[in-house]
């Protein structure tokens, strides 16, 4: 680690002037020096491990009054960015009413990390990639733009077969973004102009030719808050993984349906483990919309949501792996009581 | 008596608390890097990002200005040391290669450079800007890379002396009714205790004392003094408690000495403390294995040829194998037999002993195939093992000592509910999840090694035992002091043990399941000296007091040589007979058919472990059988394992509670080999890349919610006097094979390659 200045936020203006004052221009907000600190479960690490170089740590710990509701209410859920993992995935109502979100964070990591971090940070956690984070290899263009990468045809397991460019093929590998996406969450930014909302969608970027810049945030800005229209009973997360617990996604469906008499309303398929990003399959979600349930259907939406994915030498099997878990968790979905 | 503490059988002795649970568990326990030292200076490491090449130039300006940077040692100002022979040839080293000594990178992680500073954080923080230019060559990574060589095993490991055989093989394969020829592999695997690899030293004059994780601290003190040319009884290694060590602190690692070398020149303490991935490449490791094995069988299941051939990789310099075929070619009755081992050099670093070095990988291959042999037969795997019991070892006809194998398979196999089970793959299943049945036998060799006590009875029963034996978890201090309360007639409570000092009496590596049975012989027999010289001090003479010590007891006497009578002897009485307040008797223990050096090596820290099937005119060996059941998911093709039962039958079982610990963290360790751990490596540079413990896998609780230990009764007076035969290593050997042999039941597809993971698996 190396020595950094230490600073605790009392009031969002406060962080956003700290982030956002020693910022240079058109500098990645990964590289800026000075990164906000929430539960530090990826943060200290990567600082640690000397992949991630701050000067300044923003403690952003006491906005926490300000910035942890878990308040469902009549039309939507909206969820602070600094409330907890745990407090999420252990609310009630939040079990009723979006089950996919529950259960994403429920299956996340384990429980000593699920009670420190929160749902800011989890959505701004960065890369697995071994080589991402082993700054004795060079070769990472994410880390060092422009140096190659080491995962392309090294050891590439974990990586990502959807989103991918010739110069990234890290994954995304938190759960909580797939339930989001999937409800289309908005994301509440606070910077120095205030707040503004835009698509949950739209805050990570694919690696393109820039797999350094993972997010459309800006030194300065912070995430608020999130929210949801409505309410979605009928959702699962399903996530299959090497381990049965602590350990992340080598495949994940987050699914939420809205079925009328067995007619299937509005369906949403978002994709884990398999993607650059979070992963929204759109072209999957529209066979099922209008259609009733069966077998062959939800092959056919698997097979559609992996139709663009690309395998490399040990991560191939995430594509067949990955339309199973999308058929399985359909079925879930659709049979599940609500 | 609870699942934890269970109750004692026949020939157990009680299931009495960890003698050091409290100070565990209250934090009170000092680990090496606990200790404290007068003003030290911190140590981080420095190691090469290449496997193979030349370190072309240091730049070590921005280093050096990090604000409390002492030193930074490269091969260029490094202390110089003197070699240290592999421990198999006679010296102390894991590895021939050593750190700094020159600009020549041998593997990767190779420890080139050493970073002081006044805090740990300063010298980390220098470590990373150190700036290091190579001149890279191509690797040879493992197995099938460019590059490598391959030599049969037999005339370079000097301890692996001869490929067993005995009969016709080829013969005899060829007639055979049933055939059956197979190939397995095994991956790179590390030990990752939880203790990291650290060194904290200080220097007294010419006195050195070393805090240091070590299972043999007799070794490392000797290992070091050769290394820095040094008197050996100036060197004093310390460590009361150890934090796993499971082989990678058999053998002295590269890093203690030149840590040494540094103080020395410092003139001032150091503490090092390298990171979790450096553990990977400073240490050793189970290297990769394959296996190739051909069964002759008869129609009705017996077997009438066996041949196994396995290739290990090791590294450049050092001929390190572990030669499994010693056991596989003695498990069962089969008249031809042949067996062959080699050695594949790469760009590693040396590898080294791992929990059941030998058994591990070989038994899984051996294992597998019995099983795929019984499904060919059409014939209940239990069945198959039945018909080949071995009451003699088919290699030299020597008798086993004791041998309750197919009992652990009944008991086994009735507590699993094995009958249940129907023998048709993919034929049972419970909602997404395909079930599978699976066994196989788990045995471990027998082993004993020359050890030294000292004990002290006060008048008050009191007693002191001093032993430089190991706690690496497994429960020493206990058995220990168990040995010596019973043997002195004294209250458990009135026992202090001593261990893990260099300055005790020795006792051997804490390493091939040897510990209990070797320091508690060697506590029993001083413990006998001193009621011999109590005795004395009440009987007339000494032919008299002979025969008391044949036939009086202390107490009732609970061991197999124990004395038959129950007289007590009233302690207080021999003292005052004596004229004493404290009685003190020094001995060293050897077992039958220990070389003649025996005890001049284990005061110089080399193991003379006898046992196995190295015993004069038997074979001793523990055995046991596993019982798995494994779930495979549908859809996920998730691999879950919720049940491992397992029977073991170990002679004396010294504290039914730390021997029950020891084998369930086997099975769990086994359920591990089976299905989570491997160490990657990227073959392009010959690194290893998943070398941290969120992406090297070992299970979490989830992962083994049933894990049932079954200690079966058994006597056996031919080993040694305790009667004990060792555990800690017995239950990780069987699983690996148990599980593929489940998870071939559960889909009806068969892996021979570990571990076995959901891609692997086709439905
Ligand atoms: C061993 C291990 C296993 C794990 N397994 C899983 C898993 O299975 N699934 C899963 O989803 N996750 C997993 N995680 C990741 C874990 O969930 C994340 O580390 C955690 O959610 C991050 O939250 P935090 O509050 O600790 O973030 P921090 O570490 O504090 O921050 C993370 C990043 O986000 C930035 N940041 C924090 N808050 C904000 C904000 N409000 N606005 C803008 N930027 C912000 C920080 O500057 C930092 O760059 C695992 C982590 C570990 C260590
Ligand atoms: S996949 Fe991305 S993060 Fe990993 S090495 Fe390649 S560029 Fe770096």
């Amino acid at each position: 680690m190396r020595p950094f200045s230490y600073q605790r936020a009392t009031d969002p203006g406060m962080a956003v002037q700290a982030l956002g004052g020693a910022a240079a221009a058109n500098e990645p907000l990964t590289k800026a020096a000075a990164q906000p600190l929430a539960g530090g479960t990826t943060l200290i690490d990567l600082m640690k491990l000397d992949v991630m170089r701050p000067t300044a740590i923003v403690d952003i710990g006491p906005l926490a009054h300000a910035w942890s509701a878990i308040a469902p209410g009549g039309d939507g859920l909206r969820l602070g960015a600094l409330a907890k993992m745990s407090d999420v995935a252990a609310h009630a109502e939040i079990q009723r009413s979006y089950p996919v979100i529950a259960d994403s964070l429920k299956l996340a990591a384990s429980a000593q990390l699920r009670n420190m971090a929160t749902l800011g940070g989890n959505v701004m956690q960065r890369t697995r990639c071994n080589y991402f984070r082993d700054v004795s290899y060079e070769n990472c263009n994410k880390r060092n733009p422009g140096s190659g990468c080491a995962a392309m045809d090294g050891v590439n397991r974990m990586h990502a077969v959807l989103g991918t460019s010739d110069q990234c093929i890290a994954t995304y590998p938190g759960d909580f973004a797939q339930a989001l996406i999937a409800l289309d969450a908005m994301v509440e930014i606070t910077g120095k102009a205030g707040t503004r909302s835009m698509p949950f969608a739209q805050l990570h970027k694919a690696p393109g030719s820039t797999p350094d810049i993972e997010t459309v945030l800006q030194p300065g800005e912070l995430i608020s808050a999130f929210s949801i229209q409505g309410r979605w009973p009928r959702s699962v997360y399903l996530k299959a993984r090497d381990r049965q617990s602590y350990e992340f996604a080598l495949s994940s469906a987050a699914i939420a349906l809205d079925v009328q008499d067995g007619t299937i309303r509005d369906a949403r398929v978002a994709l884990g483990g398999v993607a650059t990003v979070p992963w929204r399959a759109r072209e999957a979600e529209a066979l099922l919309k209008g259609q009733k349930f069966d077998d062959g259907l939800a092959q056919r939406v698997a097979d559609a949501a992996f139709a663009e994915a690309k395998g490399r030498r040990h991560n191939s099997f995430k594509i067949a792996l990955g339309k199973r878990v999308v058929a399985r968790a359909l079925q879930q979905a659709v049979t599940m009581e609500i | 008596m609870t699942a934890a503490a269970p109750a004692p059988k026949t020939n157990m002795g009680q299931p009495v608390p960890r003698y050091d649970a409290a100070a565990k568990v209250t934090g009170k326990a000092t680990y090496a890097s606990d200790m404290p030292l007068d003003n030290p200076a911190h140590a981080f490491l420095v190691t090469s990002a290449i496997a193979k090449g030349r370190i072309d130039r240091f730049e070590l300006d921005d280093a050096k200005r990090v604000r409390g940077v002492i030193d930074i040692v490269t091969h260029e100002n490094a202390p110089k040391l003197k070699e240290s022979k592999l421990f198999s040839n006679g010296g102390y080293a894991g590895t021939t290669i050593q750190p700094l000594k020159s600009a020549e990178i041998t593997h990767d992680g190779q420890i080139i450079a050493v970073v002081l500073a006044e805090s740990y954080e300063a010298a980390r923080e220098a470590a990373n800007r150190v700036k290091v230019s190579y001149t890279a060559a191509a690797p040879s990574a493992t197995f099938d890379s460019p590059g490598t060589t391959a030599a049969a095993a037999k005339g370079q490991n000097s301890q692996f002396k001869e490929d067993p055989k005995v009969g016709d093989f080829a013969k005899a394969f060829d007639a055979a009714e049933v055939k059956l020829s197979v190939s397995y592999e095994t991956p790179t695997q590390h030990h990752n205790p939880m203790e990291l690899f650290t060194t904290s030293c200080a220097w007294m004059g010419d006195n050195l004392v070393i805090y240091e994780g070590s299972q043999y601290v007799y070794g490392l003190k000797n290992g070091v003094a050769e290394q820095l040319g040094i008197d050996a009884d100036k060197v004093r290694v310390v460590n009361p408690y150890v934090g796993g060590g499971f082989g990678s602190r058999g053998s002295m690692t590269p890093r203690t000495a030149i840590i040494a070398a540094i103080a020395r020149r410092l003139n001032r303490p150091i503490k090092l403390v390298p990171t979790r991935d450096q553990g990977f490449t400073i240490a050793t490791y189970r290297a990769e294995t394959r296996h190739e094995i051909r069964l002759g069988a008869s129609r009705d299941g017996k077997l009438v040829a066996l041949r196994h051939e396995g290739a290990e990789v090791s590294s450049r310099p050092d001929a390190y194998c572990v030669g499994g075929t010693k056991t596989t070619t003695r498990l069962y009755a089969c008249p031809n037999v042949d067996s062959l081992v080699s050695i594949v050099r790469a760009d590693r670093n040396t590898p080294g002993f791992m929990r059941s070095p030998p058994e591990v990988p070989y038994l899984f291959a051996l294992e597998s195939a019995l099983d795929e042999l019984a499904v060919k037969l059409n014939m209940d795997p239990v069945e198959l093992r039945r018909i080949n019991d071995a009451t003699r070892d088919p290699i030299d006809g020597k008798p086993y000592t004791s041998r309750s194998l197919m009992a652990c398979f009944d008991e086994a196999a009735k507590a699993f509910g094995w009958s249940q089970r129907s023998p048709q793959p993919k034929s049972m299943s419970d909602g997404d999840w395909l079930i599978g049945y699976g066994c196989a036998a788990t045995c471990y060799p027998t082993q004993m090694a020359p050890s030294a006590a000292r004990v002290r009875l006060q008048r008050d029963g009191r007693t002191r035992v001093e032993i430089a034996g190991h706690e690496i978890g497994t429960g020493a201090y206990t058995v220990i002091a168990q040995t010596a309360a019973e043997r002195l007639g004294v209250s458990l409570e009135k026992v202090a043990v001593f261990m893990g000092d260099s300055d005790l009496p020795p006792a051997p590596v804490a390493g091939g399941s040897n510990s209990t049975a070797s320091t508690c012989s060697a506590v029993m027999m001083v413990c006998d000296q001193i009621r011999h010289r109590l005795f004395k001090a009440l009987m007339p003479s000494d032919s008299l007091a002979d025969k008391a010590k044949e036939t009086v007891g202390i107490s009732p006497a609970p061991s197999t040589q124990a004395a038959k009578g129950d007289r007590r002897l009233d302690i207080e009485k021999a003292f005052d007979a004596l004229g004493v307040g404290v009685v003190e008797e020094y001995g060293e223990w050897k077992p039958e058919g220990a070389p003649l050096d025996s005890f001049r090596a284990m005061h110089n820290g080399q193991v003379r472990l006898v046992g196995g099937h190295q015993m004069k005119d038997q074979i001793a060996y523990a055995f046991g059988a596993e019982f798995v059941e494994i779930r495979v998911n549908r859809f996920t093709h998730e691999i879950r394992c919720p049940r491992l039962v397992g029977a073991f039958a170990a002679g004396r079982i010294m504290n039914p509670r730390t021997a029950r610990s020891q084998l369930m963290g086997g099975l769990i360790w086994g359920m591990s080999s089976a299905l989570l751990e491997a160490t990657e490596i990227d073959e392009r540079n010959a690194r290893y890349v998943n070398d941290n413990l969120a992406d090297y896998l070992v299970p979490v609780n989830a992962d083994v919610p049933g894990v049932e230990v079954i200690m079966l009764s058994e006597q056996d007076d031919h080993i040694n006097p305790v009667g004990a035969k060792g555990l800690g290593e017995l239950a990780n050997v069987g699983t690996n094979a148990a599980i593929c042999n489940a998870i071939h039941h559960a889909t009806g597809q068969r892996i021979r390659k570990l571990p076995v993971r959901l891609e692997n698996i086709e439905l």
